[in-house]
């Protein structure tokens, strides 16, 4: 050891060596969640392992239709399931998502990108599911999908999947990675925030329950199947406000036209974002997940270098909050970068037409790195 | 007891249709039970027979084809109250796609009880064939006799752990059939023989309901089973937080680093990589480092190389894609082997290997010693980084020394004597 050591500047309490899984899962127990239903998959195999250990049911499902019906039983029966899977698994699932969509039953869907298409490589992480999540739902509505974009968003964002969940009535998906959820790190486990459990708003009146009957917010108060007081009925088939399959009836319509509404009307309340502005700045960063440290590490990388350029790195994917255009309205360049090939949030943002003012910066089989990131900003910008 | 649970007022069926006589036979299984309709959930699934739920008075759950045993699942293990009972509805079609849910119940024994329509034809699409159609019954689908055997569900039930199950034909008063299978402790079937009269009749004329059994082949029988083995859904009492268990890190060190180091250690599984390095990421945390940790195996991990890609830093660690590697240690030929294409491309820095393995070219300095001879396989990659530590200064190897004993290794190994062969190694390659 030479003379010149150094002691530690920052003589915190300590810090933990954890992984993104672990916050995850104790951070959606915390926020109330309590059932787990797993399907083992790479690379969410170790929020399956901590799922299993924390919460109070725990159930190995034979396979993920199953896992996403066992948890829409759970979920209208009063409890507020979980689940872990990657692009395979969720494939099985988006039937069953669109049942408990229409049933406006909560419940956390963590989805842990790998690299597809199919099996792809199990142990590559990737962002090349923001288009399934867009298309889940059969008409194209909106499904409520948080992205988690480092080690805090492991902890305050999963809280929030599952405020959003109960709060709206809606199976909400947890967007993250391979190195997101596997990769440890030194961890200040001491600064995190205190999570509230939330809870459903529950039906207190005396006149007949009506399952699908809106608040003001247009999200409907819960009462779970099985409950003493009032009747339930839930249904997957286009229904009227009391959950009865009806065919396109104009009361009927009306519900379905509601459930898209009464995410986008309420989106406000959960519009997580990170937001860097630098004065004079022409051009922002747009990027989300575990491309956003990499975007973080460019911007600087930019001002290091005499540049100007903001950030905005999106928790919020779907639906889309208007904050964003509003940002976005701001900048004469966005570069958009994310590790897929086609653009997946290009293609929310913009859509497909080729457009002067809008860049990319794409990789597969490995990170998109913050030198890119810059060299796209500083090279037209 | 008089509790109305099904409004008999235009039920949704075909003139004729058996589905009519099994909702009202559920309707006075369930008086006969005296049970509350709101201690009772009905959930339906997708078929002719599903959208019977609108007229119970029950709570009721509609949801997919195939799916409803699944979603009921949920529901009774969610309730877990033998006073609330569970009730589903679903016909052969929907047992036919979801048959590893019936499967699946069945062999947890979850309580609930599952009713089969078996009109031995999907009704709702048109009359095309399922699992559950024996040969010998006529539809009108050209794919005619394909299954000469249909799916014994009632056996499938039974092998697969169901308290009860039985089949009976839809005629006369089935109702104490019902209210056995909803006494019953656990999953039960009731399979129902019927002849769907709007895609059946005409294709399968000299067929009665009441001679399908001898027709068709399917036995009118009943299985009982006195012992079944029960899945425990009950809430586990006392779940801890995951971060009980994690006890902050104290610093208790210094380090010398002026910014972010990356080391990739790779040898051969079973050889204690990754507790090397996990040990490794702690005993830098302990000197007020910031560190990441990475794996990369293959998915039969008791075989072949195992690798840890480690980053140190002075300062928070934000990318953690490797931009350069300082250190490849490579502790074994599996290990060269997985590390030799990132060997090649280093432009500086530092290979570390064992002198069994000899590197590919490369600008790094290359350091070779005979690692494998001082110390046992399972101690190698400790050694690796003691004699690293030895090397660069980075942090004290007292540190890395405290956090071995800190583990169940520091029970087996003495790490003085790593610090020790790493520095007579360290004075001959360094
Ligand atoms: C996943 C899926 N595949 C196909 C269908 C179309 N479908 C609706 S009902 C049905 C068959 C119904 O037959 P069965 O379950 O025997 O009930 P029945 O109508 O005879 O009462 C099918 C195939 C569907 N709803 N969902
Ligand atoms: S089509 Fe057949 S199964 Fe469906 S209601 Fe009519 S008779 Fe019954």
């Amino acid at each position: 050891m030479t003379e010149a050591q150094r002691t530690a500047e920052t003589r915190t309490a300590g810090k933990v060596l954890i992984d993104g899984s672990m916050l995850i899962i104790e951070a959606l127990a915390r926020a109330g969640a309590d059932v787990f239903v797993g399907y083992p998959i790479t690379p969410a195999n170790l929020l399956y392992s901590y799922g299993a250990r924390r919460f109070p049911i725990s159930l190995a499902a034979p396979d993920e239709i199953s896992t996403l019906q066992w948890m829409s039983g759970y979920s209208a029966a009063g409890r507020i399931p979980v689940t872990a899977t990657s692009f395979p698994g969720y494939a099985l699932m988006v039937e069953s998502i669109n049942m408990a969509y229409m049933m406006e039953l909560p419940m956390v869907i963590v989805l842990a990108q790998r690299l597809g298409p199919a099996t792809g490589t199990a142990t590559m992480g990737a962002q090349g599911d923001l288009l399934l999540m867009q298309g889940t739902l059969s008409g194209g509505y909106p499904l409520p999908t948080l992205c988690i974009s480092g080690m805090e968003d492991c902890w305050t964002i999963s809280a929030e999947a599952v405020r959003m969940a109960v709060r709206l009535r809606t199976p909400v998906v947890l967007l993250t990675s391979k190195d997101g959820v596997m990769t440890l790190r030194s961890f200040d486990a001491s600064s995190l925030p205190p999570i509230e459990p939330v809870a459903h708003d529950l039906y207190a009146g005396e006149a007949p329950y009506r399952s699908y009957e809106p608040k003001d917010d247009l999200v409907p108060w819960y009462l779970p199947v099985g409950n003493g007081r009032h009747q339930v009925r839930l249904t997957a088939s286009t229904h009227d406000r009391g959950g009865i399959l009806q065919n396109a009836t104009p009361e009927a319509l009306g519900n379905t036209r509601r459930l898209p509404e009464k995410i986008e009307r309420n989106i406000g309340e959960f519009a997580f974002y990170e937001l860097d502005e630098q004065e004079d700045a022409k051009t922002l960063i747009v990027s989300y997940g575990i491309t956003a440290p990499a975007a973080r590490e460019a911007k600087d990388l930019v001002r290091e270098r005499g540049g100007a350029v903001s950030l905005l790195v999106m928790k919020t994917l779907l639906p889309v909050p208007p904050a964003y255009w509003t940002i976005i309205e701001r900048y004469r360049r966005i570069v958009i970068a994310e590790e897929n090939l086609q653009g997946s949030l290009r293609a929310v943002l913009f859509g497909q037409a080729p457009r002067e003012d809008v860049a990319q910066v794409n990789a597969i089989g490995r990170f998109v790195t913050p030198e890119e990131i810059a060299g796209e900003v500083l090279g037209r910008g | 007891m008089d509790k109305r649970y099904l409004d008999t007022e235009g039920l949704p069926f075909c003139k004729g249709c058996s589905h009519h006589l099994i909702a009202r036979a559920a309707d006075k299984a369930l008086a006969k039970l005296g049970i509350d309709p709101l201690d009772v959930v009905i959930v339906t699934d997708i078929g002719c027979h599903g959208i019977i739920d609108k007229r119970f008075s029950t709570h009721t759950v509609h949801g997919l084809h195939g799916r409803s045993i699944a979603l009921a699942m949920g529901i009774s293990a969610s309730l877990n109250d033998p006073r609330k009972k569970v009730l589903v509805f679903i016909g052969d079609g929907g047992t036919t796609i979801g048959i590893n849910h019936l499967i699946g119940a069945a062999h947890r024994n979850i309580d609930m009880t599952v009713v089969v329509h078996n009109n031995m034809l999907y009704g709702m699409t048109g009359g095309q064939r399922s699992d559950l159609t024996p040969g010998a019954f006529r539809t009108r689908s050209p794919i005619e006799g394909f299954t000469e055997k249909p799916l014994d569900v009632l056996r499938i039930a039974r092998d697969s752990g169901a308290a009860w199950a039985c089949r009976i034909a839809a005629h006369g008063d089935i109702s104490d059939a019902i209210v056995e299978a909803m006494r019953a402790p656990g999953f039960a079937l009731l399979e129902v023989l019927e002849i769907c009269p709007s895609y059946g009749v005409k294709e399968n004329r000299e067929l009665k309901v009441t001679e399908m059994e001898e027709k068709l082949g399917l036995p009118l029988e009943k299985h009982v089973n006195e012992h079944p083995a029960t899945a425990d859904v009950a809430p586990r009492a006392g779940v801890r937080s995951l971060l009980e268990g994690l006890a902050p890190i104290p610093v208790r060190h210094g380090h010398s680093l002026e910014g972010p180091l990356t080391i990739m250690i790779s040898g051969s599984a079973g050889e204690g990589v990754q507790s090397a390095a996990d040990i490794f990421v702690t005993a830098a945390i302990s000197c007020g480092l910031e560190a990441t940790k990475k794996s990369a195996y293959p998915v039969t991990v008791g075989v072949g190389f195992s690798t840890a890609v480690v980053t140190v830093s002075p300062a928070r660690i934000e990318f953690t894609g490797v931009r350069k590697i300082d250190w490849a240690l490579a502790s074994s030929a599996d290990g060269m082997q997985y590390l030799s294409k990132h060997i090649e491309g280093m432009g500086g820095g530092t290979v570390m290997a064992d002198a069994s393995n000899a590197p590919p070219a490369t600008a790094a300095a290359v350091k070779s010693a005979d690692f494998r001879g001082a110390v046992p396989p399972k101690e190698v990659n400790l050694l690796m980084l003691f004699t690293l530590l030895e090397m660069s200064g980075i942090f004290p190897p007292e540190a890395f020394a405290d956090a071995i004993a800190g583990t169940k290794l520091g029970a087996r190994i003495d790490p003085q004597r790593l610090i020790e062969a790493a520095k007579v190694i360290g004075s001959t390659i360094g």
